[in-house]
């Protein structure tokens, strides 16, 4: 299942959730989520991904029913749900910090839903043992969550939030405090899972490359909103902001004014000299603009006809096995970083010409998502 | 997750590396062995100072108050010849006349050693009302010798009644089961059972029966109190959790003295208390909270409070909130989570500290004794009596060793039930 083909069944039956003008405020007088509006498709993996404080985790709690909104309409399966307390919503959740029941063992732990439903003593005996199975854990059904590890602990969580058959499960960076090697581990796991049960998941994450990996589609989030909305695909290819370009990958940033717009192109002229073209992104003319260009664009050969090139000198080299990564400075002191192949020659201090496609470059206004500030984390993964 | 399989490995070359490494296996465990004993022995070194005072200020005077309940040498010492005479008597009816003989000499000498007086109160305790006879006859056997001595003891009618003679022989051996019995309300009868005592002298029983009870109401009524304060000061915010928990704590700061003497001029007959509730109009009258069973259990469950609330505080601290989180995002109602997964895991701290109160509240002596009325009176003002009044100190260690067994079966209990591991109590 590509990721393209989910996105066109989604939008064919929109709204299996649905967030309507939602907005939270915990002090009155700031929000912590302003002018919510999205859907998610049944079936769906989708991400919520942002830095800290950006509104994502609220966005879910307040889905689970853990939060209520301060104005909006949050509607589960054409029905609105915020009157609704989270026990009657039957959504399963995965916690961060897994939230076993530490006097419970682990069978009792994925069993817990099963009984407040009121289930038979052996249908709960059987659905436990194909949830524990489904996670491959069968053989630790007697222990207590302490006596396991950080991941088989989460995949515990992680049965016990599917064991009920909910239609949509939550997950709260389910994988924050896993080392890096499990966390992958467990990215193929759950996306594993999600393929064979077709269940729907709004997952939050802050973890750009787990939300590229795992997810249909990725909802950027930045001060409360969402800033992007779209396919992995998309959001790294054609980002919409200066924000979503250097929040998803590792992206170059330009600063210049923009000199002229014709067609989908514009001319911008960079602060401490030089002049490129880039493709406008909402740039009008003679705006301050943000030119974001990936390193995999930009390349050290000479560029074909109508190609940007920049003067430079070579800073440093970060060998990476696979390919390098060059710092390349330009005249107005600005250090960008062009990945190569592992074969470059080329040595510090050598004077080199960047080039790259106009297509490659995108210009986003320079004030537009980011408020200035771009968060450090996620950018480098 | 496989477990690695050598068998590619050619077998002789395996068996051969294996014995070598069992032997050097074992050498380091023997090493790793040796390496722990010094471990211990060095934190062993460094209990020291805490074990030794223990077992100097602590475990020591116990054992010897303790062995009081049962070792009682003063009238076996007092006693040497009647001792001897008694040896072989039956302990029907009265001994011979050796036996009236042998304890005039025991009396005459006593008279001349000073420790007359001693013998009579120790003899009191085990006989009411001998105190007073053993000094007269005393007195009267000054001028009396051989015949003249032995019709002084006739002429005493105290020495002619027969349950004398039995509790003077048990007296003659220093083991004596007599105040353990004493301290349960039972005695030995005349056919060498055990019988209670008559309803009139019992006491005892009633006592214990009445501290317990008493400690069961305060440990009641400060969980019921502590429970949803602990419950509120977890899961405040942190500014407001320091002051409700200093608000707690602030009573650990006064003497218990001083709290118990509060306690007297807010309940007293014309005292805040009762002049609020007739305001409000609760009562028409003047309520005897003073010298009264409620006033007792009020005043106590005000200082045993921060007992039961901060272990189940400090269990309720260790349970994040994204538990109950999950509770109810599986489908569980506020008051199935509230039972299924909060209750289950402060079980041990709401355990550890019922158990620090009632256990506290079993010894409590200055606050019964201030605020309680005549029938208020807990065991330990009966064992301070003891010491401190009576100077009967037999007694006071067999009471304190009962309540001691009571105490320890009950801990037993507790920790058999919870399993000692589970119990927080900080």
């Amino acid at each position: 299942m590509s990721a393209g083909q989910t996105v066109v069944s989604a939008s064919a039956n929109q709204g299996f959730v649905e967030f309507a003008d939602v907005e939270k405020s915990y002090d009155g007088r700031s929000f912590a989520v302003t002018r919510m509006n999205l859907a998610v498709a049944r079936g769906e993996f989708l991400t919520l991904l942002g830095p800290s404080g950006s509104g994502k985790t609220t966005t879910l709690n307040m889905l689970a029913g853990f939060e209520r909104p301060t104005h909006g309409t949050i509607t589960l399966e054409g029905q609105p749900v915020d009157r609704l307390p989270p026990y009657q919503r039957n959504i399963g959740m995965v916690f961060q910090n897994y939230a076993l029941f530490p006097h419970m063992t682990v069978e009792e732990n994925v069993g817990f839903p099963l009984s407040v439903r009121q289930v038979s003593k052996a249908d709960i005996a059987a659905r436990v043992g194909r949830a524990l199975d489904m996670v491959r854990l069968k053989q630790f059904g007697d222990r207590r969550p302490t006596q396991l590890s950080g991941g088989q602990q989460q995949r515990v969580a992680l049965a016990r939030a599917l064991v009920f058959q909910p239609n949509l499960v939550l997950m709260d960076e389910p994988l924050g405090a896993l080392d890096k090697k499990l966390r992958e581990h467990m990215q193929l796991e759950i996306k594993q899972i999600h393929t064979m049960l077709g269940v729907t998941i709004v997952y939050v994450t802050h973890d750009q490359s787990e939300a590229l990996t795992m997810s249909d589609r990725v909802a950027v989030f930045n001060n409360g909103g969402i800033a992007q909305l779209g396919s992995p695909d998309d959001l790294y290819n054609t980002p919409q902001s200066s924000f979503v370009a250097s929040f998803i990958g590792e992206n170059n940033t330009l600063e210049g004014v923009v000199e002229r717009v014709s067609g989908g192109e514009c001319r911008v002229r960079l602060n401490g000299g030089g002049e490129i073209n880039a493709l406008a992104v909402g740039v009008t003319q003679g705006a301050a603009c943000h030119v974001a260009v990936r390193p995999e664009r930009l390349s050290l050969t000479a560029a074909a006809g109508g190609g940007n090139a920049l003067a430079a000198t070579v800073d440093g080299r970060i060998y990476l096995g696979d390919h390098l990564r060059l710092l390349a400075r330009l005249a107005n002191d600005q250090v960008l970083t062009v990945k190569v192949g592992p074969e470059a020659t080329m040595a510090n201090g050598e004077t080199v010409t960047v080039s790259c496609a106009p297509n490659d470059c995108r210009a986003f206004p320079a004030d537009a998502g980011t408020g200035g500030a771009i968060p450090k984390q996620g950018k480098m993964q | 997750m496989s477990a690695f399989q050598p068998s590619e490995i050619d077998r002789p070359t395996l068996a051969r590396d294996r014995s070598a490494a069992d032997a050097d296996l074992k050498s380091v465990s023997a090493a790793l062995r040796r390496a722990e004993l010094g471990d211990r022995m060095r934190s062993l070194l460094l209990a020291a100072p805490l074990l030794v005072l223990l077992a100097l200020s602590f475990g020591i005077p116990i054992v010897l108050l303790l062995s009081r309940a049962v070792y009682d040498p003063t009238i076996a010492d007092a006693l040497p010849k009647t001792t001897a005479a008694l040896a072989g008597w039956n302990g029907q009816g009265l001994p011979g006349d050796d036996a009236f003989a042998a304890l005039a000499a025991d009396l005459k000498e006593n008279q001349v050693k000073g420790t007359a007086y001693e013998l009579a109160k120790s003899l009191n305790a085990r006989l009411p009302g001998a105190r007073s006879q053993v000094l007269k006859t005393v007195r009267k056997l000054e001028s009396a010798d051989g015949q003249a001595a032995l019709d002084t003891m006739k002429s005493v009618p105290f020495w002619s009644v027969p349950s004398t003679w039995p509790v003077i022989q048990s007296g003659t051996s220093s083991l004596t089961s007599f105040y353990l019995l004493s301290a349960l309300d039972l005695r030995w009868n005349a056919d060498g059972g055990i019988e209670r005592v008559p309803p009139e002298q019992a006491i005892f029983i009633q006592v214990f029966l009445r501290t317990f009870f008493v400690a069961a109401s305060v440990t009641l009524a400060t969980l019921i109190l502590g429970f949803p304060l602990a419950y509120l000061i977890a899961n405040v915010p942190k500014g407001l959790a320091a002051i409700l928990t200093v608000a707690v704590l602030l009573p650990f700061w006064t003497s218990i003295l001083v709290r118990t003497a509060a306690w007297t001029v807010l309940l007293q007959k014309f005292g805040l208390v009762n002049d609020f509730l007739l305001l409000i109009g609760v009562t028409s009258d003047r309520l005897d909270l003073m010298y009264s069973r409620i006033g007792l259990v009020i005043a106590m469950t005000h200082i045993q409070l921060p007992f039961t609330l901060l272990p189940i505080y400090s269990v309720m601290r260790t349970i994040p909130p994204s538990q109950m989180k999950a509770a109810y995002s599986l489908g569980a109602r506020p008051f199935t989570a509230f039972r299924r997964i909060y209750i289950p895991q402060v079980f041990p701290g709401v355990m550890a500290g019922c158990m620090l109160t009632f256990i506290l509240c079993l010894g409590y002596y200055i606050t019964p004794a201030l605020i309680g009325g005549a029938g208020d009176q807990l065991i330990s003002n009966f064992i301070a009596n003891y010491v401190n009044v009576e100077l009967n100190w037999e007694m006071a260690a067999a009471l304190s060793f009962i309540l001691l067994v009571f105490t320890l079966a009950l801990f037993g209990i507790f920790a058999r039930v919870l399993g000692l591991d589970r119990l927080k109590l900080v």
